[in-house]
């Protein structure tokens, strides 16, 4: 890129510029009073594309789908007002799942700001909670610095979303322009390298373990570790679990594999934990839906090393023996180092007496369910579109039931392939994200895994799939109900379905037909391999598919709230 | 247990609601929060007083420390500390309450800073059990209005927080 130094420019220019300078392919916006100006540069330009959504949410989920799939930072732009609160759930669930982003608001002029001016809004304290750092840029001659210091943020440390709010007034005043080459923040500095000491005390944990388990989460991901993950579990023969947003860190198909763990995870992932004496945590953060109750998870002794970038993470649900702060790559690296160096001392008599507890507990089966049944199972749809697309589809899911079986059934062997709103739980994510996810990977295959509910939350995303000729294709498992809902209500509220039910559902196919898109109804189970085949095999059409499953089938094996994770109600219990 | 917390944050707008944001949103307690610039225009220094168990005292400091504008922290109740804080305290003190509420404040040493014709304003400077021995001390319905600026402070000795 020319780097055109000591130039006039207005502050429109400079974002503009500055996003070239940072490389941004794509913004994700929705113009607006506030953000005029900056429109009209992006207009004079083809460097950055704009993608123009139909909400603002659909913005930043499709911007939090970009980053996901792709590693780099994802960029949205919005004015001021409405259009910043409607970004706000999308900023949470992007802040919840740690995803680098940058996300540039309008503001009204500085002269008005305070005044209760048209489209104003406290943006910088309404997104103070979910953003990791935001901006309110007063004088242009801070813009550029302060842009490069939000790209710098949003990827280093534990990444996360930075917004940086630009008054109307601002982008049109002028300064001399120059993009910073370097930031340098007194008040953070993240670490990378592990502590020394603690990774020797972990190599000897390690190396002592009888029944040694590897917990890893999104952190793995995040850090792009999942190769080094897999050489490391793989070299000691230990086995390994992910959370739901680490799915993919770890082969999903390799025989060390347990599956996912937690409130539905497998019955041999959950066992393992709890009854592991050392316990290898990876950028994980034993959130409740992970390790469910903390005090029923202590009643088995183990020894904790945990790693992650973020020490907040550390110690905050579970106390852990051996913390290690530091990037999962590099710390992993000095782990292979240290056991590799000296690794004849182990117990392998001891870990092959754990293999063999573990497979009792993989012979329950766990996740069986009925393959026979005349309706249409959400599981056997989603075992079918594995099989379809080979296991190698971008998958991003919206909320509930469907995102459960999408994550216990699709087996994803490579990471940022499963792309799901797991922290914050955002109905609605799927569909934009799956915009994101297709553009990063424009010859991709990419399946947006929804259910009636969901897809109804940002369907208007349909229309921005047409303009920009995106070809993913929905499975909506249309089960009537708020799947996930109506679970609870039938385990814990003794089978009253309050308002889970959906009365009324609009007709999918002539729905898609109606934004341009091709719709499919499917309601026999023979038929939805062959509808899914022909749907996958439609590579430049958006195919929705609409598949009548039972309105009955739960996600098992469940831990319910509160409870610890071995207490686990499983289907064959029923 | 009560905990002194002490920061330092980059002066800049919003800072300050950036650190009492947290401590509502994850459910901490502040007793005090006291802010001023320091001798640096650049920083300025924060004195928190807090409650918890050691493992919400340490997700307290782990917070703070992530917060993009927190240069450094440092819990002052890990070792040997002092602590201030500055009450302004409006009295009744007509003629036959005049001489006691003197000879009050002389005892705790504090100065009488603005007298009329039935009220002084005594200014008292301590820690805050001093200041809350104060207040006990008083008959209740002298009290018109009190104002405290909350605790500062500072390490003994050699113990330094800056950058």
């Amino acid at each position: 890129m020319d780097r055109i130094k000591g130039v006039e420019l207005n502050g429109a220019e400079i974002v503009v510029r500055c996003l070239q300078e940072e490389g941004v392919e794509y913004v994700f916006g929705y113009p607006g009073g506030a953000v005029l100006y900056i429109y009209d540069e992006l207009f004079k330009q083809d460097k950055v594309r704009h993608v123009l959504v139909r909400h603002e949410q659909g913005a930043v989920h499709a911007a939090d789908g970009y980053s996901r799939s792709s590693h780099k930072v994802g960029v949205c732009l919005v004015t001021s007002g409405p259009g910043v609160t409607n970004a706000v759930t999308g900023i949470a669930t992007a802040y919840m799942d740690s995803i680098p982003m940058v996300i540039i608001s309008g503001q009204v002029p500085t002269h008005a700001i305070g005044q209760d001016a048209f489209q104003e809004c406290d943006t910088v304290g309404i997104t103070r909670p979910c953003v990791k750092h935001n901006f309110l840029v007063k004088d242009v001659k801070d813009l550029a610095a302060t842009i490069k210091k939000a790209f710098y943020l949003a990827q280093s440390g534990r990444p996360g979303p930075v917004l940086v709010d630009v008054p109307k007034d601002v982008t049109a005043m002028v300064t001399e322009y120059q993009y910073p080459e370097t930031v340098s923040m007194r008040s953070y500095n993240p670490v990378r390298k592990g502590h020394a000491g603690q990774i020797k005390k972990a190599a000897r944990l390690i190396k002592q373990a009888k029944r040694p388990m590897v917990y890893a989460g999104g952190g793995v991901i995040l850090s792009n570790a999942a190769p080094r993950l897999t050489e490391f579990v793989r070299l000691l023969g230990f086995p390994c679990t992910n959370t739901l947003m680490g799915l993919g860190g770890y082969p999903g198909t390799d025989r060390q594999f347990l599956g996912m763990l937690g409130m539905h995870g497998t019955y041999e992932a959950n066992m393992a934990m709890q009854h592991s004496d050392v316990l290898l945590a990876i950028g994980a953060r034993f959130d409740d839906r992970v390790i469910g109750d903390p005090a029923h998870f202590a009643q088995n002794p183990r020894k904790i090393i945990h790693v992650d970038i973020d020490p907040s993470s550390i110690s905050k649900r579970v106390r852990v023996d051996v913390p290690i702060v530091g990037n999962i790559p590099d710390v992993l690296d000095d782990l292979l180092t240290l056991l590799r160096a000296d690794a004849g001392e182990r117990d392998a008599a001891a870990l092959e007496a754990w293999w063999q507890q573990i497979a009792t507990w993989r012979a329950r089966n766990c996740l069986k369910y009925d393959r026979a049944s005349k309706i249409i199972k959400p599981q056997f749809v989603i075992e079918k579109l594995y099989e379809v697309t080979g296991g190698n589809a971008f998958v991003t899911s919206d909320v509930g039931q469907h995102q459960m079986w999408a994550a216990q059934f699709y087996k994803f062997d490579q990471p940022r392939r499963w792309i799901n709103s797991g922290g914050l739980g955002t109905m609605g994510f799927g569909l934009p994200a799956a915009m994101g996810v297709q553009l990063a990977n424009r010859d991709a295959t990419v399946a947006c895994v929804t259910g009636e509910s969901s897809i109804q939350m940002c369907l208007q995303e349909l229309s921005t799939c047409k303009q920009y000729r995106l070809p993913i294709k929905i499975v909506n498992l249309n089960n009537r109900y708020m799947g996930m809902v109506r679970q609870w209500q039938q385990f814990f509220h003794g089978n009253r379905y309050s308002e889970s039910y959906m009365d009324a559902l609009p007709d999918f196919v002539k729905l898609a037909e109606g934004y341009g898109h091709r719709g499919v109804l499917i309601d026999q189970p023979a038929d939805v391999e062959p509808a899914l085949r022909e749907a996958f095999a439609r590579k430049d059409e958006l195919v929705f598919l609409d598949v009548i499953t039972d309105q009955a089938e739960n996600v098992y094996p469940m831990v319910p709230g509160g409870k610890g994770i071995t207490e686990m109600i499983l289907s064959e219990e029923l | 247990m009560r905990r002194v917390i002490s920061i330092l944050v980059e002066n800049e707008a919003g800072a300050l609601s950036r650190i009492s944001n947290m401590f509502s949103a994850r459910g901490y307690n502040i007793e005090s929060l006291t802010v001023a610039p320091t001798e640096d225009a650049s920083l300025s220094r924060m004195t928190i007083v807090t409650s918890g168990s050691e493992d919400v005292i340490e997700q307290i400091t782990k917070q703070l420390n992530k917060l993009v504008e927190v240069v450094k922290v440092v819990d002052l109740s890990e070792a040997e500390h002092i602590e201030r804080e500055l009450m302004l305290i409006k009295v009744r003190a007509g003629i036959k309450e005049r001489e006691d509420m003197k000879r009050m404040a002389d005892i705790f040493r504090g100065r009488v800073i603005d007298v009329s014709d039935n009220t002084y304003t005594i200014e008292l400077t301590g820690d805050c059990r001093k200041l809350d021995a104060f207040i006990q001390a008083l008959d209740p319905g002298a009290i018109i209005e009190t104002v405290r600026t909350g605790a500062s402070g500072i390490g003994r000795g050699n113990r330094v927080l800056r950058v």
